[in-house]
């Protein structure tokens, strides 16, 4: 099937697969490797991207249903090339200097979530965040530094629990 | 160029590595797009236990952008067995491991044939059109009737893999008219690892000549393996860990993957991949924990311990995987803990059963240890009628006793239990919740405040040589690390550690910008390819920084020296009169006279004025071999809330205090506590590998086999005590484990504190609502009355700030 989407501002005209996932169509045919797979089973939410600005798993929708969309990953969050901080987005800067990340892997899609998250709800509780950022599974961080991220990111100034 | 005056050891520098991780620009395994790269999966036994009796490729041969199918008979001749590295005892059965299975399949999950196709699509369609037969046979999946003469084998061999002894001091004599002896048997639950990035490999030969990416925690060891397994010589094998999202032993392994796609891109000649799923995973990567523990300790009317006697069954799994067999041994030497005793005894026994190998996960052991011992000493206290804190306090070592050798044989250099505990009591309110609890208590509220208490140490920094091996491991312990100077003034470190979110990266550069004087930024660290980084031990055991670290240190050490020489030709003085100060080499009583490395590896780039017979580099290395293993301890108090209706258990506060030693980088330490605690919460909540009778793996996806997620765990409050360790150059201990090893014990220990008054002594992990509310009801001396038992699905952990 034809199908037409943006990704991170370039416009792609491609013939895919009816079943191809768009997270495979990312990788595999867009190159946008940035956005992970972390699973089978749309739980961990490592391939969240923002479709027409709203956070989904790019697991769970297909290609197809991706036509005519805007998507934006992680690639294309940052102001120009993403190689220096200035132009990174607000969450990746607080990701980066509450140290939000270890192995990377979930961080792509925490960023997007909590980018989407963030939209709907500028100023939210530490509660919120953790409820919001729920479909979003990390091994390595234990959340807390991700939640104080998120909130910095929001310009809170209560910061997620108490720091050594 | 101008020398740093401020350290960077001890500073929270934010991590070099994110800007690659939070920009998308990370090359994970799966990322390798190679020209004419085919994808490969595997077909996977749905049996626990069965003989293969068929198997048809032909309609799969011939499906659409197929380009090889496999089965075992089709590999078995050039497959060889995958390795055990650690034969921990003389008579140990370590049966035949086939990376594919050729006879007979020995859990669910075991691959039984291969596909190489054009693309992942057509290849998972191929699968299907796979056709095996299988004659069912027994499943083994209880390791105590594994061991009953009568079991169906797993292996022709039988079900026992091995048993392992240990013993010191006379047990019966210290168990012998004690005035106290308790006994507990306690369940470590089978647990999946899942590091967020599923396990990938790419192999690409050319000519003879094997390129492997692996999403592998150990390049250096897996390449070594590899050569043994396959024939291929090891000077033609180059194993590549690129950006590796997370491991936590998981990735500590030489997987039927790995070898099969080498084996495949061999006969085939092109590049292969495979990329696993989630719910392949769960199957196949290797699981954590899994013991019996039977526990007995013998006290003196006073608490004081007298002697420790440790059963253990341990499940090994359908076969023996790298380190299999010892992890167990690693727990051996740290149920002891931080106590004194007189007599201890250790027994393991390795039990094979039709379920996925288990091997080293998060801790190898010593959660298992810490867990046992910590959970009986609360035993000991509450039949006593002591604080579970003042019984610790009467039995461990204390400070001034450092340098002390324990019952298990061990030497620990450094410890401060005294300063840790207070420091903890103080920040947890200990005696403020005390005294809300026994006011819950009196009332008999519905919700209980229990309080958990876990005083663990570990032993990191895993190992040295002559240790492992008395214990009969195959390889040594040691690491290594090199300088490269380049003439700009810039620093490359090698490093044989094989960082997968440690933060390697930015660690390591603190560390060589004090030693060396250069800034921070000029530092770049290299690692996770063998054909750079040629010799190294990789990351395991909490042992980067300790045995990594001192490396770096020592190679560090070395170019100084050869830059004295050099600089002292430059200054037209003695190498005798210059001291290194303020990270450069100056001219003693004339500090303005000095030159930075910079300066003095541009002179050797030049080599034009240097001194006869000193050679133009300073570049070093250095490997190292451990003299001992490091010792982290800490305090870690749980305040839980448990609904005595329901069975929720909700954290209320969680403290905790480590001495890990210096600290190099605040941030990373912190996050390291973070991460770990969390992952030993989930053993105590939320997390377990559940087999259904037949020995399928009911927990096989994510959707199954919970892990907690933001909302499912609370903010911690850290903090720290700092004894720094004596036994290596940067005083530190290793810290990579301490939060899984330390946080269970503590959330069970809490659980089972607020349930005290209702007669319980043990909720198994994980301590689901149903399983809490079960002990409630089941110690209450009238079950008669007990509400219909609707338990809620997962228990409910409080997400709000610590404090
Ligand atoms: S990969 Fe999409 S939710 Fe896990
Ligand atoms: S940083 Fe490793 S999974 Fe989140």
């Amino acid at each position: 099937m034809k199908i037409t989407l943006t990704i991170d501002g370039v416009r792609y005209d491609d013939d895919v697969e009816p079943r191809l996932l768009l997270v495979h169509y990312l990788r595999e045919h867009a190159g946008r490797t940035g956005t992970p797979i972390g699973c089978d089973t749309s739980n961990c939410g490592a391939c969240t991207v923002l479709l027409n600005g709203k956070s989904v798993k790019s697991c769970s929708v297909l290609a197809v249903q991706a036509d005519g969309a805007s998507v934006t990953t992680i690639q294309g969050l940052a102001a120009g090339n993403g190689s220096g901080e200035d132009g990174w987005h607000p969450l990746q800067k607080a990701f980066h200097e509450e140290h939000g990340l270890q192995c990377g892997y979930c961080t792509p899609g925490m960023i997007l979530a909590a980018v989407d998250l963030l939209n709907e709800n500028p100023n939210p509780t530490e509660e919120q965040v953790r409820d919001g950022l729920e479909g979003n599974l990390c091994r390595c961080t234990g959340y807390q530094n991700i939640v104080r991220a998120v909130l910095k990111a929001a310009g809170s100034t209560t910061g997620a629990g108490v720091q050594a | 160029m101008t020398a740093t005056a401020d350290h960077e050891v001890g500073r929270a520098r934010t991590r070099k590595e994110d800007a690659r991780l939070v920009t998308g620009q990370t090359s994970w395994t799966d990322n390798i797009m190679l020209p004419g790269l085919a994808q490969v999966a595997f077909l996977r036994s749905p049996h626990a236990h069965a003989r293969i009796t068929s198997v048809n490729l032909d309609a799969a041969r011939t499906a659409p952008g197929v380009i090889a199918v496999f089965a075992g008979a089709d590999v078995a001749a050039e497959q060889g067995s995958l390795p055990c590295a650690w034969p921990v005892t003389e008579d140990i059965v370590i049966p035949n491991h086939p990376p594919m299975a050729v006879e007979t399949v020995r859990y669910a999950g075991e691959i039984v044939a291969a596909v190489v196709a054009r693309d992942r699509y057509a290849a998972a369609d191929a699968l299907e059109l796979i056709d095996v037969e299988y004659e069912p046979l027994p499943p083994v999946l209880d390791m105590p009737a594994a061991l009953e003469p009568g079991s169906p084998k797993v292996h022709a061999e039988g079900n026992k893999s091995y048993t392992w002894s240990l013993a010191n001091g006379d047990l019966d004599a210290a168990f012998a008219d004690a005035p106290v002896v308790i006994e507990r048997t306690y369940r470590q639950q089978r647990l999946i690892p899942e590091a967020m990035e599923p396990r990938a490999v790419v192999v690409a030969p050319v000519a003879d000549e094997f390129t492997m990416w692996s999403s592998t925690q150990i390049p250096h060891v897996l390449k070594v393996m590899l050569a043994l397994v396959t024939g291929i010589p090891e000077h033609k094998l180059r194993v590549i860990a690129p950006d590796v999202g997370g491991g936590f032993g998981s990735k500590l392994q030489v997987t039927a993957e790995e070898v099969l796609a080498l084996i495949l891109a061999r006969r085939l000649g092109r590049p292969v991949k495979w990329t696993e799923s989630r719910t392949e995973g769960n199957a196949a990567v290797h699981h954590g924990r899994d013991q019996i523990q039977k526990i007995r300790i013998a006290a003196d009317a006073d608490g004081t311990l007298r002697g420790l006697d440790v059963d253990l069954l341990a499940d090994m799994g359908a076969y023996l995987m790298i380190v299999t067999p010892g992890v167990p041994l690693l727990g051996a030497f740290m149920f002891n803990a931080i106590y004194k005793m007189a007599a201890y005894r250790f027994n393991c026994t390795g039990v094979f059963t039709t379920k996925t190998p288990t091997d080293a996960y998060r801790g190898a052991g010593r959660p298992e240890a810490t867990y046992a011992i910590e959970h009986i000493m609360d035993d000991l206290a509450f039949h006593l009628g002591l604080d579970p804190l003042e019984v610790r306090e009467r039995n461990w070592i204390k400070h001034e006793e450092f340098p002390y050798t324990t019952i298990s044989g061990l030497t620990y250099d450094t410890g401060n239990y005294e300063a840790a505990t207070a420091l903890a009591k103080d920040l947890f309110q200990y005696e403020e919740l005390r005294k809300e609890q026994s006011e819950r208590n009196a009332a008999s509220a519905q919700v209980r405040l229990g309080l958990g208490v876990s005083t663990y140490t570990e032993m990191c920094g895993l190992a040295p040589s002559r240790v492992l091996g008395s214990l009969r491991y195959a390889a040594g312990g040691w690491e290594h690390a090199a300088i490269r100077m380049l003439p700009t003034g810039m620093v490359e470190v090698i490093t044989g550690s094989s960082a997968h979110g440690q933060g390697h990266e930015t660690a390591w550069s603190q560390i060589v910008a004090d030693e060396l004087g250069v800034p921070f930024e000029d530092v770049r660290v290299l690692h996770g390819d063998t054909a750079i980084s040629h010799k190294g031990m990789d990351t395991y055991g909490s042992r980067s920084l300790v045995v990594g670290g001192t490396a770096l240190v020592s190679a560090c050490g070395k170019v100084r020296e050869k830059a004295r020489v050099i600089a002292a030709a430059m200054m037209e003085v003695a190498p005798t009169d210059l001291e290194w100060a303020d990270g450069r080499w100056a001219v003693r009583g004339d500090p303005d006279q000095g030159k930075t490395i910079g300066e003095i590896a541009f002179a050797t780039f030049a080599a034009h004025d240097l001194p006869d017979g000193v050679e133009p580099s300073l570049d070093c290395d250095a490997t190292i071999d451990p003299d001992n293993f490091s010792y982290p301890h800490g305090t870690h108090l749980c305040a839980v809330e448990v609904d005595t209706e329901t069975g929720w258990v909700k954290i209320r506060s969680y403290v905790a205090v480590d001495d890990i030693g210096n600290v190099i980088n605040p941030l990373i330490v912190d996050g390291q506590l973070h991460g770990g605690i969390v992952q030993g919460i989930a053993q105590a909540l939320f997390e377990e590998a559940a087999y259904d009778d037949s020995g399928n793996l009911v927990t096989a996806s994510l959707a199954d086999y919970l892990i907690p997620s933001a909302a499912d765990v609370p903010s911690f409050t850290l903090a720290r005590t700092q004894t720094p360790s004596t036994l290596n150059p940067l005083g530190v201990k290793g810290v990579g484990e301490a939060g899984t090893i330390a946080s269970t014990p503590a959330v069970v220990n809490a659980i089972v504190d607020a349930l005290r008054p209702f007669g319980v002594t043990d909720v198994a992990m994980p301590c689901t609502p149903e399983r809490v509310w079960r002990a409630i009801n089941n110690a209450l001396p009238s079950p008669g009355e007990t509400p219909p038992l609707q338990p809620p699905a997962q228990n409910q952990v409080d997400g709000g700030g610590a404090a």
